[in-house]
């Protein structure tokens, strides 16, 4: 996919260089970094709420909202964008929703993602479209990433941060401990219909990185990762945000080395991140387990 | 993002002109066509510890709710601490029916409580600004002081659904207490813990009761682990209520004329109360626990 000179050296400063060389890379470091940390934050709640049926539905969304947009001949971006949030927004018409749990809803849910693949297939076939588009759309790509692309990126992620930034609180009551937080006068259902609506815009960010069905490798794996290392809320969400930068960096620069594609290293590196992340859990849980010889007991008699 | 009022503490005793805690006159509920209770009278005043009793699906829950203003009475009228049930809202703690935090949540014990303190507030907590003001020093000494005034120090620092059922009904009630309620409503608090557990939850709040002056009401299944706490009870049955003193409602007399059928009220040695006769309660509400949603009664 690149031509010779991009070969990783030992030359720590020539391969920087070369990373840099083109336009586009630096686009995709743009594009990536900040779909990374819009798609952290939000994903961090998601994994929270247990809405990670509804985030990848979400993402799935996206394709046949790209899909019908270049058979349209319309933007691809606003493809996205809207395919996503208007499903965010069907799922929140569920009457019971929470963003995920609900037999009910999961059926909803399931059946909204096989209709959106199918018309994604549809569209495709419609617009006799290349096999190359198709696998660029569900499984990512980081080459045609322009300069008002990047722009709307930012802007976009830039809102739901402010969003979420503005209801942060409240929304992490109402994720935790509904029961209360609606007796304390917090609006829960309309939080959750708002969090559908910035998971659906999220997931429609990420996907133009990492494609439809990759998308979990942001949303889900750095905060579940985030939140096996720490149950303190305010690291675990820095924590969460630092993973999925160092994977979607690393991400990159493995997929320009290499013949390829950027959504497998973004994923592998946040599979590692996480399989990581829950070893150490249990290897430390199972050590301060033995360490503490009072506690077994205890726990027989208090559960 | 202005703190909570710090003014809402505990107030101790029945001061003169203080409104009564609670005081519900000729209520009824009527939930989807059907009235849940009705004729209810009630009057708690300041600092008791008042239970509210009856079998499954009498509207136990449904009381609670009814002070708390999520349902509405359909006929009568009921203030808490003086105001339309609603209007009271910080303070009044409360702990909702059992509810149970997945094991997989990794959320610490004292971040449940905290979202007690300013969980209902817009924004975001500024990272590293605890240091810096004093609200939020304050805020650290409340949530610190209730966790240990329920004795949930040694796990707080744990994830919640990693803690036992005792020990996360303590630190809900820390949750419910952080504000410095007036009012505590306690939906079932002692269901599902063990008999040693459920022994000193009642003890935890009935000393809260006392100490702090703090105004309870406790829905439970089971009478006995907080009898002789009790200043009165209420015991819904048959869609009546009576209220009075323990002695004088768990009785044979009373309840046979509340059911409408024979109930003979025994007396163990060992002071427990056991009713027999009450009539097996209807098959519907046997789910009432997995049902959350406002509407259920029970």
């Amino acid at each position: 996919m690149m031509e010779a000179v991009t070969e990783l050296t030992w030359n720590l400063s020539r391969d920087v260089q070369q990373l840099f060389a083109y336009h586009f890379m630096v686009n995709a470091f743009r594009a990536g970094t900040v779909v990374a940390v819009v798609a952290a934050a939000v994903g961090w709640l998601m994994v929270l709420r247990r809405a990670s049926f509804a985030g990848h539905t979400l993402a799935v969304v996206s394709f046949p909202g790209a899909a019908g947009a270049v058979w349209l001949g319309i933007s691809i971006t606003a493809g996205y964008f809207a395919a996503s949030i208007a499903a965010a927004l069907v799922i929140a018409m569920v009457p019971g929703s929470r963003g995920g749990g609900t037999s009910r809803e999961s059926a909803v849910i399931g059946t909204v993602q096989a209709f959106a693949l199918a018309c994604g297939v549809l569209f495709v076939s419609l617009y006799g479209g290349l096999l190359d588009s198709v696998t660029g759309l569900l499984f990512g790509s980081f080459l045609g990433v322009s300069d008002s692309q990047v722009v709307t990126l930012l802007v976009v992620g830039a809102g739901v941060l402010a969003v979420l930034a503005a209801i942060g609180r409240p929304l992490f009551f109402a994720s935790v401990d509904p029961d209360v937080a609606s007796a304390r006068g917090v609006p829960v259902r309309l939080l959750g219909v708002v969090f559908l609506v910035l998971l659906g815009t999220t997931a429609a960010e990420v996907s133009q990185i990492t494609g439809a069905l990759l998308v979990f490798a942001l949303l889900v794996m750095p905060a579940a990762a985030a939140q096996q290392l720490t149950a303190r809320p305010g690291w675990s969400l820095a924590l969460s945000v630092l993973l999925a930068l160092l994977v979607t960096w690393a991400g990159l620069v493995a997929a320009y080395f290499s013949t390829y594609p950027v959504g497998f290293y973004v994923t592998t590196f946040g599979f590692a991140a996480y399989g990581l992340s829950a070893a150490g859990r249990s290897l430390s849980e199972w050590i301060g387990t033995r360490g503490r010889p009072g506690l077994a007991p205890r726990l027989a008699v208090d559960r | 993002m202005s703190d909570p009022d710090p003014a809402a503490s505990p107030v101790t005793g029945a001061a003169t002109g203080t409104p009564p805690a609670v005081q519900v006159v000729d209520a009824a509920v009527r939930l989807g066509g059907r009235t849940i209770w009705s004729g209810v009278n009630l009057d708690v005043g300041r600092g008791e510890f008042v239970a509210v009793l009856g079998p499954n699906g009498a509207g136990k829950s449904t009381l609670v709710k009814a002070l708390l203003g999520i349902v509405p009475l359909s006929s009568g009228r009921a203030t808490v601490l003086g105001r339309p049930p609603g209007d009271a809202g910080r303070a009044i703690g409360y702990l909702p029916q059992r509810r149970s935090f997945d094991p997989g949540l990794r959320v610490r014990g004292i971040d449940i409580v905290r979202l007690g303190f300013d969980g209902d507030r817009w924004g975001l907590p500024i990272p590293g600004g605890g240091r810096l003001s004093a609200a939020r020093k304050e805020q650290r000494r409340r949530v610190a002081e209730v966790i240990e005034l329920v004795g949930a120090t040694a796990y707080a620092s744990r994830p919640i659904g990693q803690v036992s059922g005792g020990e996360q009904q303590r630190l809900l009630i820390a949750q419910a207490l952080v504000r410095g309620p007036q009012l505590l409503l306690l939906d079932e608090p002692l269901d599902s813990l063990d008999l040693p557990n459920q022994a000193s939850v009642a003890a935890l709040i009935s000393r809260l009761c006392q100490q702090r002056g703090v105004t309870v009401m406790i829905v439970a299944h089971d009478a006995n682990p907080i009898l002789s706490y009790l200043d009165r009870v209420v015991y819904l049955a048959g869609g009546r209520a009576v209220a009075g003193a323990p002695a004088e409602v768990i009785t044979s007399a009373t309840l046979s004329s509340l059911y409408g059928t024979p109930i003979e009220v025994l007396s163990a040695s060992d002071g427990r109360l056991v009713v027999v006769g009450e009539p097996e309660a209807p098959a519907r509400h046997a789910d009432r626990h997995a049902d959350h949603s406002p509407k259920a009664p029970g």
